[in-house]
């Protein structure tokens, strides 16, 4: 029995009449988490955590429940309940249960620590929506501890060369990480206003950031930018900085390169190669519904390895993790 | 290894020249005799004799890694780079060699030339056990021999003459021929000028090419026609042909010595005085004019050259000056000098055939002159500034290229591939197509011209305009029309529309037209006359 369909405005759950982080405005949208809040939509149900967050990007306007994670609602004949999905705060999987049938929809995920959200739990499920945005191999994450360790020695390199240090880095979510894993001893730390603007919002939710004013700052600081920042008038203030961007796509040499950055660091708040398959196996899932980047190579490994897998449109993809 | 590991990633982590060179000085000065010259031979292009199919070094990287071969293909597809994909793919590392490079290099990686299938992969699987990531990919290039780092040859120079205080054009020339990357090379590479370098390096060697600048603005702000020495450009392949001590070699600017290829030019050595080269262009040359350049592809494809293509495809040196005469340099003798020692010792009624000085001494006439470019089988003049000494490489100022207005064809994007290198996982091999009865046949595919933010707009076409998938190849709708501009054009029956075009390129992204703007078969067979 299939609890979601894919419509023209994304997946939707006909049993419940609600659709999962929808592409268009609809009615009613349970929202994974705030990459995914579009505006228009009647109501929207998120994790509490995230609220403020959806909010944020939804608009001051839009009806916003936020429900903890692990309290099920009951939606027409649809039991719903929100798990954390390690991804960014208030970030969820959403678990739908009808007659004795379990689908999990994972919205964007990734297993690592991360003290600025709680971690991903595993679910048990029959079917599994995942998302692949780094559906390959090549795709295998450093610890943090190792990639912070670069963007340490980096800054200081820039720092005795007396260039300002101009970091890259998704605004929401893998910025306030990064924060979080700075040294604040180092050297001061700046943000630029969008940056700066939702880490207000983390703060509030009784996340700890260390201090990060607004952008500009000295030429010893390091200033967490969104990446669209990079090559504007906005970055001329900082005379020659050195500008490094934080993404997944950072493991290949040529995404790097055609930015024309000096550096990049591999972090991402997406789940690699080895935690996509782990977080797989431990849902035990037979059947897996892939979403989201390298679709074909995931479906095609896990039909391999004994699964039913089936690649499903995605109408965004998150470009800068 | 370690440090060469560290000057690879350094290398590919800036694009800016001085940093560049910076990172090659600290390594060159630091290293030991015998990993420094083995560092310069790889990074100026020298790579040692094919070790090992690329096929079997990829089966033996997806099985260490333990994914299938499609997963491994879907892998370099996304990554771009051959050893770079095989670096991302191996299980983590849990080592990270001190060895030196020279090590790697004689005892580990020469090796593998000889050894059989089963040894060699038993020997690449422990040598990449035994190295952390950055030091694999390295490795992997080395293998390979796609070493391509964005450092090119002047780079390396310009670092070598930071390194020894010997003057960038000697430290060029002493690089220039054949030579092994031993201690004893580097010692003699890097030796005060007047020292300089030993016989053996010496015999075969031939002389840092002078490049030519294109006219980029008005022919007439270089100054007067009267300034410089016109000759036609050829298309052919730029060569210097050397006569010493009795032996003859010919080399082409990608420093690859084709004297075998050409017995027709051994046998013209032959007919030089002791201590001469000759710099000039090699074209397939018959009945006293040149034949296509496709006919000379014919020609160099083949291992064995046999009498019924010499006879077909005969070549000639096209001859345009003389560097060396009586074993003398006679590079910072003025041009006209040169031009009349070579006309003074051309053999009559050989394969040497001088370049002729085309007599016009104003633009206007040149001009005029110029569009006859294509009826002649020349791509344009060649001006060279008068009193000028043959310099080294690219510099502005004496030498000019002013070629002809390349053709143009408007043309739709159909097909698009993912890129390779620092264009990796973006879209941008594009193939277009020509309306040809109704439908667009795909007629050139082309790579270069557009700016990295049309690339990544033209990206997001591909990806959101796909319409079916062959392998790494997106058909896409045909929406786009882009201004193609190429250098030749001919009949060839191995293309569909039955045209093959040289050095397609994109001119222009033709926003103001719609596909049906696009030009047809018929306007582009009429191009080839
Ligand atoms: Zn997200």
């Amino acid at each position: 029995m299939a609890l979601l369909e894919l419509r023209e405005s994304g997946l939707y759950c006909a049993a419940g009449d609600f659709y999962l982080d929808p592409w268009a405005p609809v009615e009613r949208a349970i929202v994974s988490h705030a990459h995914s809040a579009h505006a228009g939509c009647g109501r929207y149900l998120t994790a509490r955590g995230g609220g403020a967050l959806v909010a944020a990007l939804a608009g001051p306007e839009a009806a916003i429940e936020g429900i903890g994670y692990s309290e099920p609602v009951t939606m027409g004949g649809v039991r719903v309940s929100l798990h954390p999905a390690g991804h960014m705060l208030g970030s969820a999987q959403v678990r739908l249960e009808q007659g004795g049938e379990v689908w999990v929809f994972s919205g964007d995920y990734q297993l690592a620590a991360d003290p600025t959200c709680a971690p991903f739990a595993p679910v048990r499920c029959h079917t599994f929506v995942t998302e692949a945005t780094f559906g390959l191999p090549v795709f295998r994450w450093p610890a943090l501890g190792e990639t912070m360790a670069e963007v340490h020695a980096w800054w200081r390199a820039n720092r005795e060369a007396g260039k300002a240090s101009l970091l890259f880095v998704h605004p929401l979510g893998l910025a306030q990480r990064v924060l979080a894993a700075l040294d604040p001893a180092a050297g001061p730390i700046r943000a630029h206003e969008t940056v700066a603007r939702f880490n207000r919002l983390y703060r509030e939710q009784g996340v700890a950031l260390p201090p990060a004013e607004e952008a500009p700052g000295g030429r010893d600081a390091l200033v967490a930018a969104p990446p669209s920042c990079h090559g504007t008038p906005w970055e001329k203030q900082f005379g020659s900085a050195s500008t490094a961007f934080v993404s997944g796509w950072m493991r290949i040499r040529g995404t790097r390169r055609r930015r024309s950055l000096d550096r990049g660091f591999v972090l991402s708040g997406h789940a690699d190669w080895p935690a996509l398959l782990g977080a797989i196996e431990a849902t035990g899932a037979e059947t897996v519904w892939v979403t989201h980047g390298y679709r074909a190579p995931l479906v095609r490994w896990l039909e391999e390895h004994g699964r039913r897998a089936l690649a499903i449109d995605a109408r965004f993809e998150e470009a800068d993790w | 290894m370690r440090a060469f590991a560290q000057l690879y990633a350094a290398l590919d982590e800036t694009t800016k020249t001085n940093e560049k060179v910076a990172a090659l000085t600290r390594y060159l000065s630091a290293a030991p005799a015998a990993d420094a010259a083995w560092a310069m031979h790889f990074l100026i292009g020298r790579r040692p004799k094919r070790l090992l199919e690329s096929r079997k070094l990829a089966q033996w990287a997806w099985e260490e890694a333990g994914v299938p071969e499609w997963l491994f293909a879907e892998c370099g597809n996304a990554v771009g780079d051959f050893a770079e994909t095989i670096a991302l793919l191996l299980p983590p590392a849990a080592l990270s060699t001190s060895l030196p490079l020279h090590y790697w290099i004689e005892e580990r990686l020469l090796p593998l030339a000889a050894a059989g299938d089963e040894t060699r992969r038993g020997w690449l699987v422990e040598a990449w056990r035994e190295m952390d990531q950055g030091q694999r990919f390295a490795w992997n290039k080395l293998i390979t021999g796609e070493f391509r780092v964005g450092v090119s040859q002047s780079l390396v120079v310009r670092a070598l003459a930071a390194v020894s205080g010997v003057a960038a054009e000697i430290v060029a020339h002493r690089l220039m021929g054949q030579w092994q990357p031993t201690p004893e090379f580097w010692e003699r590479l890097l030796a005060p000028a007047a020292g300089g370098a030993a016989p053996e390096d010496a015999l075969g060697r031939p002389y840092p090419f002078c490049l030519a600048f294109p006219v980029e603005g008005k022919v007439e702000d270089l100054g007067g026609a009267g300034e410089f020495q016109i000759e036609w450009k050829w298309d052919g392949i730029r060569a210097q042909l050397i006569r010493r001590q009795g032996r003859t070699f010919l080399w082409s600017r990608g420093e690859e010595l084709m004297t075998d290829r050409f017995p027709e030019l051994a046998a013209l050595g032959a007919l030089l005085p002791e201590g001469t080269t000759i710099d000039g262009e090699v074209l397939p040359w018959k009945d006293g004019a040149p034949l296509p350049f496709a006919q000379m592809q014919r020609r160099i494809g083949r291992k064995t050259l046999g009498s019924r293509i010499l006879a077909e495809v005969p070549v000639a040196l096209m001859a345009f000056d003389l560097l060396e005469h009586g074993g003398a340099d006679l590079r910072q003798q003025p041009l006209e000098w040169r031009r009349a020692q070579l006309e003074a010792l051309a053999p009559p009624s050989s394969a040497l055939v001088l370049s002729p000085v085309v007599a016009e001494s104003s633009w206007e006439n040149l001009r005029h002159l110029r569009q006859e470019s294509r009826a002649r089988k020349v791509e344009g003049f060649m001006l060279k500034r008068r009193g000028s000494p043959y310099r080294v490489g690219r510099r502005r100022g004496d030498w000019w290229k002013w070629k002809i207005e390349p053709y143009s064809v408007d043309a739709v994007l159909i097909y698009a591939q993912a890129g390779s290198g620092r264009r990796a996982s973006l879209f941008t091999d594009y193939t277009f197509g020509i309306w040809d009865q109704g439908k667009l046949t795909p007629f050139a595919k082309a790579y270069s011209g557009l700016s990295d933010e049309e690339i990544r707009e033209v990206d997001a076409f591909v990806r959101r305009n796909t319409v079916e998938q062959f392998g790494p190849v997106h058909a896409v709708r045909p929406e786009l029309v882009f201004e193609l501009a190429f250098e030749g054009i001919q009949r060839s029956p191995r293309h569909r529309s039955g045209i093959a075009v040289r050095f397609p390129r994109m001119a222009r992204w033709r926003r103001d037209k719609k596909p049906e703007d696009a030009d047809t078969i018929e306007t582009v067979r009429a191009l080839v006359g």
